[in-house]
């Protein structure tokens, strides 16, 4: 830090409070309680880092800047307003990915310029410049994925092969430039070349199933490309916020892997995460899957002390979340308890069908999570399932030939009767046929989720 | 800054990043992401000071790019994030707010 004079100290102290509202702002996000006012404290956060950022010593280029900042703040707003919560994952991706585009852009701009950096600075320009590489474009290809841009994933023999030589040789890159032995503007080039393709290479063979994994790691990863071009510029703001980012992402990360089921090395280098090619496996089923009538589950339902819902991804395709919150309505004036059991894959990342659920008007305390709700499917009179499958299939639990076979699921057999919402009959997504459906305590009601469920509440009136 | 200062920094950061959210629920998995990708937008404040002192066109260009960048990820992280979180209301305030929305 060069001199004391007002504007760079006035920047310090901003940095200083940008970092302490970034950090309860977080705090108050990991409770449902406070999350609301988490994020507007990180926000205030960003606005007065932002404003002091204006006055920093030196500082040229200014119509460049805001002419940036106003077309690209107004392409994400919108964006940001506009999408359905169905496909909020991708946003994440995709905003994050234009993080780590700009963590790499921002070591572009040093290592072209050249001279002035010390071997440390270089070197962490070269690291930061890499990882925010990676992060861009593979974020990017996750955005793909999940948007339905990109629908194969692309896998060969050697593939993990082929990425270690893309990584080695964006090492030796960063090595000639931060060692100083030739940093050239073609040597640079080749750095973040390679790292483009590194993150391409990286992400296109993990399925669609994975991604909500490998979109929290490159959150991760752009954190800490973040903080190493902080320490290059000496902006403790971003040191502070990329690091913290860096770490809780991390552990978000392993969270995630393991409500889903998977290790992350699993996730990354095992290329699979679309369950084909395990179909055929599974024990047969015995018994018979047995029809029942809307009205006959109102009155189930509306005569019951306590019923159970299970929702799964597939209740949010058919867009029956708002009309499965009025039937609760209808059921909590019964006097009916009503509660909703959410597993951890439900949606299309952990805690996705929380949103989803929140946006329909249930509240939070209505919602409970696998270890939380296992317990009471036992005094539940009627479980509801819509939607969901797998999540709910006790083979899971005794059938070791079962691919599920070890994955923690929903005890909905346990209830005294279970209701399932489904198209038609047929194998879930994964392809394994589910024993819920056949147990003697199981009945199917057929139909479209939505109109299934607007029978329900007809049914439930009528009572 | 010195190294050492510096390094100082990085290590009780990351010690807080993982203190932060090392207890929460997986209801808030996915809003949590996406509040901690909005942090990151941090990046934004970086990115104008390596446009603010870019003087060739090369470096201009890439810094116009790279402010560009930031600037959606500060932005959009924080409107998908703050969609979210407005929707988490407990039993109590969806009472009084749905007797108010009911015509």
């Amino acid at each position: 830090m060069p001199d004391y004079f007002s504007a760079a100290a006035l920047i310090q102290v901003s940095y200083l409070v940008t970092a302490f509202l970034f950090i309860m702002g977080l705090k108050r996000m990991s409770s449902p309680v406070t999350a609301r006012s988490g994020i507007l404290w990180a926000g205030a956060g960003m606005v007065v880092a932002t404003l002091a950022t204006f006055f920093y010593p030196g500082m040229t280029n200014y119509p460049l800047i805001i002419i940036a900042v106003v077309i690209g703040g107004t392409i994400a707003w919108i964006s940001g307003r506009r999408v359905a919560m169905t496909n909020i994952p991708q946003m994440i991706a995709l905003y994050n990915g234009m993080g780590g585009g700009a963590a790499a852009a921002i070591a572009a701009v040093e290592l072209y310029r050249g001279g002035g950096m010390s071997g440390t600075e270089a070197t962490l320009a070269v690291v930061g410049g890499l990882i925010g590489a990676v992060s861009f474009s593979g974020s990017l290809i996750a955005f793909g994925k999940l948007q339905g841009l990109i629908r194969k994933s692309l896998r060969f023999g050697g593939q993990q092969f082929l990425n270690l030589l893309i990584l080695a040789g964006a090492i030796v890159c960063g090595a000639l430039i931060a060692s100083g032995i030739n940093a050239s503007p073609m040597v640079v080039t080749g750095l973040f070349a390679l790292s483009l393709l590194l993150g391409l290479s990286m992400t296109l063979p993990i399925g669609g199933a994975d991604m909500p994994v490998v979109i929290s790691l490159y959150n991760a990863l752009t954190g800490l490309a973040v903080a190493f071009e902080g320490f290059v510029l000496g902006n403790a703001a971003m040191i502070i916020a990329g690091t913290v980012v860096g770490s809780a992402g991390t552990l978000l990360t392993q969270l995630m892997a393991r409500a889903m089921n998977r290790s992350l090395a699993n996730v990354l280098f095992s290329g699979f995460g679309d369950t084909g090619g395990a179909a055929a496996a599974g024990g047969t089923v015995s018994g018979s899957l047995k029809p029942i009538e809307a009205s006959d589950v109102g009155v189930m339902m509306a005569f019951a002390q306590k019923v159970i819902i299970v929702p799964g991804y597939g209740m949010a395709v058919a867009q029956a979340q708002h009309k499965v919150w009025e039937l609760c309505q209808l059921l909590i004036d019964h006097g009916v308890t009503v509660r909703f059991a959410i597993h951890p894959v439900a949606g299309r990342m952990p805690g996705h069908m929380n949103v989803l659920l929140a946006e329909a008007g249930v509240p939070y305390d209505l919602i409970a999570d696998l270890d939380e709700i296992n317990s009471e499917f036992e005094t539940a009179d009627v479980a509801l399932i819509i939607g969901a499958n797998d999540v709910v299939n006790p083979v899971a639990r005794n059938d070791k030939s079962s691919p599920i076979y070890g994955m923690p699921i929903l005890n909905a057999d346990k209830a005294k009767n279970v209701i399932v919402i489904k198209r038609g009959q047929g194998a879930g997504f994964s392809g394994i046929e589910n024993a819920l459906f056949y147990l003697d305590n199981t009945r199917m009601l057929y139909g479209d989720g939505q109109a299934a469920v607007a029978q329900l509440i007809a049914a439930v009136k009528a009572v | 800054m010195t190294g050492i200062v510096a390094l100082y920094i990085f290590m009780l950061a990351a010690f807080t990043g993982y203190e932060v959210i090392a207890k929460v629920p997986v209801i808030l998995h996915t809003p949590l992401m996406s509040g901690s990708n909005f942090v990151h937008g941090i990046v934004l404040v970086g990115a104008m000071v390596a446009l603010g002192s870019a003087t060739s066109p090369l470096e201009k260009s890439i810094g116009f790019i790279g402010v560009l960048l930031a600037a959606g990820n500060a932005v959009g992280g924080y409107a998908v994030t703050e969609r979210m979180l407005e929707m988490f209301k407990s039993s109590g305030a969806r009472g009084a707010a749905g007797a108010k929305g009911k015509h």
